[in-house]
């Protein structure tokens, strides 16, 4: 019986948390987890803060978790993290993107954006930091900034047995595969550097089962 | 265990109240889009070989127009979010007098903790109240299998369906089995048009045999495969039933028992009152009113529900057992304040933004009632633009107006009201309102923001934006030409991309002492433009752009509330993000020196 493991998501609207997702449930599927998926469409889209979930294990049953649910807290934004570390279970992870978007009353210049975010998070949480968007800007594009932080929840997470490139493969456009693929791997090694490449498993689950514990 | 195959899929609810419909054989299905109803319409239209799928002006005449196909004996569906249904509900209470042809089921999508939306009601209400049978799924393979169980049991007991879904259910992803197409069966001969006719004289017929058919539902209720019983032992029982069975499966796992409850209208009386006879202690666990508990309570059974679960807003697994188990959650405590409020924006480049800023200043230095309406419009309401007072439903911003401007003038009070509308809104039920405010001789400033299309819920056409939901073209709607159809003597179309035009033409309106209409036109900065509207509407930069040594860090650029525009505190300057500009030159309009620029002109 494998327990049922819940990831959290948040960004802002637009940053790309949803194709994350998307690629996130599938790979599930194919590697033989039930899976269920819950993200918020309309009102909250316009810039707003985002969130998604990825609940996976033997058998699902809410799609969300409340307050003090998550096994790992993936935030794209910095800020939002702790706007939703709630959220996290004591003993999960953070994986942070060191990345600011300032909000409207930021960009006002009626509040400053928090400097001591990844300060407090590092000291409630098992906190890892990525620098997505310079690795992003390093491969091409700072759009891929998603991949790179899917990288580095794949590892954080333990979901490396899964082999998530055919799943990537077919879940973007043929012109921004290469890309794409490249902030994949830099995510992943911005996590666990000098691992090497690992071959990819058919049947992940025993594996899954001892990493998640 | 589930494994992936090409039968099995993750599906959204919507998408899976889509495929199920699908497979049931649907012909016919319209919808006006709502979240969190949209992408039902949207994966249906996919299926253009075997389904008419269509955008209806309103839910009113989605439904009116889904039974019509019923009629002609087409099994058909409506889409709405919950608001909706109260537009459509008219035609709805008396389909249940006349019952159906083809299998007829109208989709209710409520939204439990106001997403995207001005309420919270519980549309559960409606079945009884309708008279009619009602499903609720609890995830995706349950919104498929509903879904093709609900046309059957349309034409079996001859009455429309309610189904029943919520945000989570809508917008979460499970599991589904594909299957494949049924053809729904055709009832065209012999049409039976009379029973349609509901005149007093057949609606007291009519009136009569509903009472039977809810009685013969209320006996299927007791068997429906969907009420089923999970049985762990006596100590706890648990009458649930959409996404609160999922919460309460989570909490309970195999430590209590389950009723879970998927036909919910009418309610198996025998089959709750055996479940709760065998439990030592029964839970209700239901997302917003207690529907379900009214009902038991009713039967003379008790159970704890309400007094426990809240009454509003969604539950989580957290808060059931909170609720029922008093298990405070475990969570991780962290200094807060520094989180800054992130609340949704207009859009960098939309086109609403220089409009709500004229609007904004100009109900600063007049005495100015804003009545506006559904849609991203309603954001124009946030700092800095604060250019909306009033926001109720669709197509309220022009009569609410009316209203208020009637009584403003009997009082002498001078005070004008200016109503803003979307191009989507105003054919949704805008029309009927503007008629109102010129046949009662208002004066009424109404400003159609005319975006050419959907905004708010994600792009999709309407009947102004000139093709249909599965991208034919079509004749557009022009809204100059029904406004002054409909009488209104002064109407002027703008850009408000022209700041000084949008003041002029204000002004010109609040001159008048008749009804006049201000058409706002360009399009959504998200929507895809063809070739004719890229001619149409261009912006002269591709993004604008600070010149810091003419910026006199006077913040005006900050009042038009843009994302791409900020203040950096360090410099005392003000910075254009050229990623997310898209040129649309606003803020360079109000900046007084000269500081904002094309950016492709500063770079040369």
């Amino acid at each position: 019986m494998r327990e049922t493991t819940s990831l959290f998501l948040v960004g802002v609207g637009g940053q790309g948390t949803v194709l994350v997702t998307a690629i996130l449930s599938k790979g599930l599927v194919a590697a033989g987890y039930d899976v269920k998926m819950a993200e918020v469409h309309g009102m909250s889209q316009r810039g707003g803060s985002v969130s998604t979930q990825v609940r996976y294990g033997d058998a699902v049953y809410s799609p969300i978790v409340g307050r003090g649910g998550a096994d790992a807290l993936v935030a794209f934004e910095t800020m939002e993290a702790l706007r939703w570390i709630e959220y996290l279970k004591p003993g999960g992870k953070v994986i942070v993107n060191d990345f600011r978007i300032a909000s409207a009353p930021i960009l006002m210049g009626q509040r400053d954006y928090p400097d001591n975010v990844l300060d407090i998070l590092k000291a409630c949480a098992d906190t890892t930091v990525i620098e997505a968007s310079d690795i992003a800007v390093e491969i091409g594009n700072p759009r891929v900034m998603n991949l790179v932080l899917f990288g580095a929840l794949v590892e954080s997470a333990a979901l490396s047995a899964i082999d998530w490139e055919p799943v990537i493969r077919s879940s973007v456009k043929p012109a921004f595969l290469e890309m794409n693929l490249a902030a994949f791997r830099a995510g992943r090694n911005a996590v666990s550097p000098g691992e090497p490449e690992r071959p990819a498993r058919k049947t992940p689950r025993k594996k899954i089962v001892k990493e998640s514990k | 265990m589930l494994m992936s195959s090409p039968k099995v899929t993750l599906l959204s609810g919507n998408e899976a109240v889509a495929q199920g419909a699908y497979e049931a054989g649907v012909v016919y299905a319209s919808a006006y889009p709502g979240t969190p109803s949209t992408e039902i319409l949207e994966t249906l239209c996919k299926f253009r070989d075997d389904v008419i799928a269509e955008w209806a002006p309103n839910e009113k005449v989605a439904f009116e127009s889904a039974l019509g196909a019923s009629i002609a004996g087409g099994r058909a569906l409506a889409a709405m979010k919950m608001v909706g249904v109260n537009v459509a509900a008219d035609p709805l209470f008396s389909a249940a007098y006349s019952g159906v042809n083809g299998g007829l089921v109208l989709v209710s999508a409520d939204d439990p903790g106001l997403h995207s939306s001005q309420n919270e009601q519980d549309n559960r209400h409606y079945a009884p109240f309708m008279k009619i049978p009602m499903l609720e799924p609890s995830d995706s393979q349950e919104s498929k299998d509903m879904m093709k169980a609900a046309f059957d049991i349309s034409e079996n007991f001859d009455t429309p369906v309610l189904f029943r879904m919520t945000t989570r259910i809508c917008h979460s992803k499970s599991l589904v089995h594909l299957g494949k197409r049924q053809e729904g069966p055709r009832r065209l001969c012999p049409l039976n048009l009379t029973k349609f006719d509901v005149v007093p004289a057949l609606a007291r017929r009519h009136r009569v045999r509903l009472e039977a058919r809810l009685k013969r539902l209320a006996e299927y209720s007791e068997t429906c495969e969907f009420n089923r019983i999970e049985w762990n032992g006596p100590k706890i029982g648990i009458v649930t039933s959409g996404i609160a069975y999922q919460y309460a499966r989570e909490v309970f796992a195999d430590t209590a028992s389950y009723l879970k409850l998927g036909f919910t209208h009418p309610l198996p009386v025998r089959l709750i009152r055996d479940f709760a006879s065998k439990v030592e202690v029964l839970y209700v666990v239901e997302e917003l009113d207690p529907y379900l508990e009214d009902f038991i309570r009713q039967q003379g059974i008790t159970c704890i529900g309400k007094e426990k679960i809240p009454r509003i807003f969604e539950l989580d697994p957290a808060i059931v057992a909170r609720a029922l188990l008093g298990r405070e959650p475990e969570t991780i405590r962290a200094d807060m304040s520094p989180v800054v409020p992130r609340p949704p924006v207009l859009c960098a480049g939309c086109p609403h933004r220089g409009f709500f800023y004229e609007l904004g200043k100009l109900a600063r230095r007049r005495s100015v009632v804003i009545s506006g309406d559904i849609g991203c419009y309603t954001l124009g309401g946030n700092e800095p633009l604060k250019a909306l007072d009033l926001c109720i439903c669709m197509g309220a911003g022009p009569s609410m107006a009316h209203g208020a401007q009637k009584v403003f003038n009997k009082f002498g009070d001078g005070t004008r009201v200016v109503a803003t509308i979307g191009d989507s809104t105003f054919f949704h039920t805008g029309i009927a309102s503007l008629m109102n405010a010129v046949y009662n001789k208002s004066n009424t400033i109404t400003c159609i923001l005319d975006n050419r299309i959907t905004g708010m819920t994600g792009q999709q056409d309407n009947p102004g934006s000139g093709t249909t939901l599965q991208g034919e073209s079509t004749p557009p709607i022009d809204i100059e030409a029904v406004v002054r159809a409909l009488g209104v003597r002064h109407v002027r179309v703008i850009s408000p991309m022209d700041l000084t035009h949008v003041q002029e033409t204000l002004t010109w309106a609040f001159d008048l002492d008749e009804a006049s209409v201000i058409i706002v036109r360009w399009p959504c900065v998200l929507k895809k433009l063809d070739r004719e509207e890229r001619d149409e509407y261009t912006h002269k930069a591709k993004f604008m752009t600070v010149v810091e040594e003419h910026c006199s860090g006077c913040r005006m650029c900050l009042n038009v509330g843009c994302p791409a525009v900020s203040f950096d505190r360090a410099t005392g300057k003000a910075r254009i993000d050229p990623n997310a500009c898209n040129g649309c030159s606003v803020c360079a309009q109000v900046c007084k020196w000269s500081a904002v620029v094309n950016g492709d002109s500063a770079n040369a």
